[in-house]
């Protein structure tokens, strides 16, 4: 495949791990996050971490909307969907997430409610075309990528005077979780995690460009290098901030420059910024209250947004007791580290939303990576 | 008007007719329908004589009986349909154990309103993959149920086969050291499904590799008669497979992506699509296991045959307690390969 197998070349891969190897200073620990789930995902699925020297340490950050999702705001979407007879459009993996009283999107899906996969906000709107006698809900989730998708979905009602077609924003923003991590006092009070560098997000890039990444390497002097998808993409971003580091810089670089500008799509940003506000403040799971955090519909497109026509509440819901998403989103622990983890919570029953997309750091550890703990623990049976 | 005949019985209409309740109801129009195409397409002696049951010899030796349920959808995709499907799936059952497949059994539960011509193509295509595999459809049964009760047509078979002396293939037969092989490509039918129902069109046709794979394993059973382990890796794909033997062997085992063989434009749906080829099913292929010392001659059995050309060794099997499939990834680390989650594709086969 053009454009993919090539950077996947096993060949290649050695010889960036060699100069991975002789860049890193034998004494020093270099901890690098990579923020965003899709790097998690092609580290577990390539097994990079095997093709990295010990003392680079990769801690996976909240780069996946899904996870941060609270429960709260997936009990609105279930109480829409259940209680007003309403068409809930909906991403697959946001399906599986566990809420309140034991339901999901999907065990409400088998209670009757009428919950709809869709690939994107185009679907939704297709839906709405096609049932004008019932409300259709986008349950719009996702960072800066899916977020344009969505604008151009409510200009596209706008223009065809859709009466019935919402959207239950739940967009969030890349740049406010960075700095949360590196600055809020709650972070702080949780248990500081030592970061020194941050892998930024491929796709969020494409869209923000990556401009916006520059604030925090000057801010808080932590180089940030933007990653493709590829495996090889994420070793090259490594060497690439190991030498930074090395030479005590702190600068954005772009190895995604295949996709990536500074200025990102300028259209894009502006339809975003056309339909699209800040929120003063918005829960994530395992970082509390983030200030400018999240996105909601405008006021003269507030005919297309779900909580003022239904008038949705929303009520904080604390995880559950055992789970620690919100230490591992924060990358203060490993999935290891978690006391259910892949006993009690399996990717087949998820108590937390780690464990349920595919790009959580849980259900990347358990599907591809648990069968480093089996080597290393002791072996009983 | 010309003079109707005294023996005119009104055919059954193929081009126009539909499936109704009375086909089922054990009357006359059912009997039309089991006559008309049931037996005039697998026609043989046993159906012929046109009993509730059929009555045959039993060869010497181990008897092995196999049944599979066919509820693939949709009915029609590249590379095959049901029909083709529910012979060669349960021929293929019975082949695993190395047994040579004699007779089978098949079941239809047909919905109200089923298009007849769809019914014959079905039953066609039946007829050839039978004859093909020199297997005899010998009994059956014919159920209708309401219109919106069924999906067009369910169908079950069952097949009987005849395991030579000295053929000991089982799942718990797996040890430390065994090769690992696969007969050819992996997950041609579970995206030939999938580009069928999402509609998609690939600038390449993705073709089902539905096929009968017994003449297979008995090339490979004569160059190897101890082959420890057979299987077709159909729902869940390869990594199901090994992962259940890796269990009933109590063993774990190491392959090796790159040697793995999977089409460039399989991999490319499955890259498009965000499907794991390792989870795609397939319909024409197997996993065998076997001594270290008879892996390459196995290896050459299977590339000799028609359906093994691309047959490949792809992993050793290990002592592992915690019974895992790791795989050395294209890039040289390591990953596990787990038991799919969830369903992947529903109604695959």
């Amino acid at each position: 495949m053009k454009y993919v197998d090539e950077f996947r070349d096993g060949r290649l891969a050695q010889v960036i791990a060699g100069n991975i190897e002789r860049a890193v200073q034998p004494a020093r620990r270099y901890n690098l996050m990579e923020f965003c789930g899709g790097h998690t995902h092609a580290i577990s699925r390539y097994g990079v971490t095997d093709l990295l020297p010990p003392n680079v340490n990769m801690i996976h950050g909240p780069g996946c909307p899904v996870c941060v999702l609270p429960i709260g705001r997936i009990d609105s979407a279930i109480d829409l969907a259940l209680g007003e007879g309403i068409i809930l459009c909906t991403y697959a993996d946001t399906m599986r997430v566990p809420a309140s009283h034991g339901l999901s999107l999907m065990k409400a899906k088998s209670r009757g409610a009428d919950i709809r996969m869709v690939y994107s906000a185009a679907d939704a709107l297709r839906i709405a075309a096609e049932n004008p006698n019932r409300e259709a809900v986008f349950f719009a989730i996702g960072f800066e990528t899916t977020t344009p998708p969505t604008a151009i979905a409510v200009r596209e009602a706008e223009r065809r005077a859709l009466a019935n077609f919402t959207v239950f924003s739940n967009h969030v923003i890349t740049p406010a979780a960075i700095a949360n991590i590196l600055e809020s006092p709650q972070v702080r009070e949780f248990g500081a995690v030592p970061i020194d560098g941050f892998i930024g997000p491929a796709h969020v890039s494409c869209v923000i460009g990556s401009g916006p990444f520059e604030f925090f390497a000057e801010e808080y002097r932590k180089p940030v290098v933007i990653a493709g998808f590829e495996p090889l993409d994420v070793m090259q971003s490594v060497l690439m901030l190991v030498k930074q580091l090395n030479a005590g810089r702190f600068e954005v670089e772009n190895e995604f420059s295949r996709a990536v500008t500074r200025e990102g799509n300028v259209k894009a940003k502006a339809l975003v910024a056309e339909v699209f506000e800040l929120r003063r403040s918005f829960e994530w799971r395992g970082l509390g209250e983030v200030p400018y955090s999240a996105l909601r519909l405008k006021r003269k497109y507030e005919r297309f947004d779900a909580e003022k026509r239904f008038g949705i509440e929303y009520r904080p819901v604390a995880d559950h007791k055992a789970c620690e998403c919100g230490a591992i989103l924060r990358g203060a622990k490993k999935p290891s580290d978690c006391k259910v983890f892949g006993t009690v919570c399996t990717p087949e029953n998820p108590i937390g939303s780690c464990m349920v997309s595919s790009e959580g750091a849980c259900a990347a550890h358990y599907t591809y990576g648990r069968f480093r703990e089996a080597t290393m623990a002791e072996v009983t049976a | 008007m010309s003079a109707v005949q005294s023996d005119y019985i009104r055919p059954l209409d193929f081009k126009r007719g539909h499936i109704d309740m009375s086909h089922g109801a054990g009357g006359r129009a059912m009997a039309q329908l089991i006559e008309g195409l049931f037996l005039a397409a697998f026609d043989n002696e046993w159906l012929r004589a046109m009993n509730d049951q059929a009555c045959f010899a039993v060869p010497e030796g181990r008897m092995v009986m196999a049944t599979d349920s066919h509820v693939v959808s949709p009915l029609f995709f590249p590379g095959g349909d049901i029909g083709g499907l529910s012979i060669h799936g349960t021929i293929n059952d019975v082949a695993m154990s190395g047994a040579r497949p004699l007779y089978i059994a098949a079941s239809f539960i047909l919905e109200e309103g089923f298009p007849l011509a769809d019914l014959k193509r079905i039953v066609q295509s039946m007829a050839e993959a039978a004859h093909a595999a020199h297997v005899a459809i010998v009994t059956g049964d014919t159920k209708v149920v309401e219109r919106g009760k069924g999906d067009g047509v369910f169908i079950t078979t069952t097949g009987v086969g005849i395991v030579p002396d000295g053929v000991l293939i089982s799942a718990d037969r797996a040890e430390p050291g065994d090769r690992i092989l696969v007969s050819g490509t992996i997950g041609d039918h579970g995206v030939s499904i999938m580009s069928r129902r999402e509609n998609l069109t690939f600038e390449t046709d993705i073709l089902s590799d539905t096929a009968a794979l017994h003449g297979l394993v008995a090339a490979m059973v004569e160059a190897v008669p101890d082959i420890h382990c057979l299987r077709d890796p159909t729902r869940g794909g390869l990594a199901t497979t090994l992962n259940e033997f890796a269990k009933q062997s109590r063993v774990g085992m190491r392959i090796v992506e790159r040697a793995i063989p999977v089409r460039p434009e399989v991999a490319a749906a499955c890259e498009f699509l965000g499907l794991d080829p390792l989870h795609v099913a397939n319909e024409g292929k197997l996993v065998a296991i076997c001594a270290r010392q008879d892996a390459d001659p196995l290896l050459a059995a299977m590339r000799a045959h028609p359906l093994g050309r691309d047959a490949a060794i792809i992993g050793e099997v290990v002592d592992d307690p915690r019974r895992f499939v790791q795989l050395e990834t294209t890039l040289g680390g390591s990953r596990m390969v787990d038991w799919l989650t969830g369903e992947q594709l529903p109604r695959i086969c």
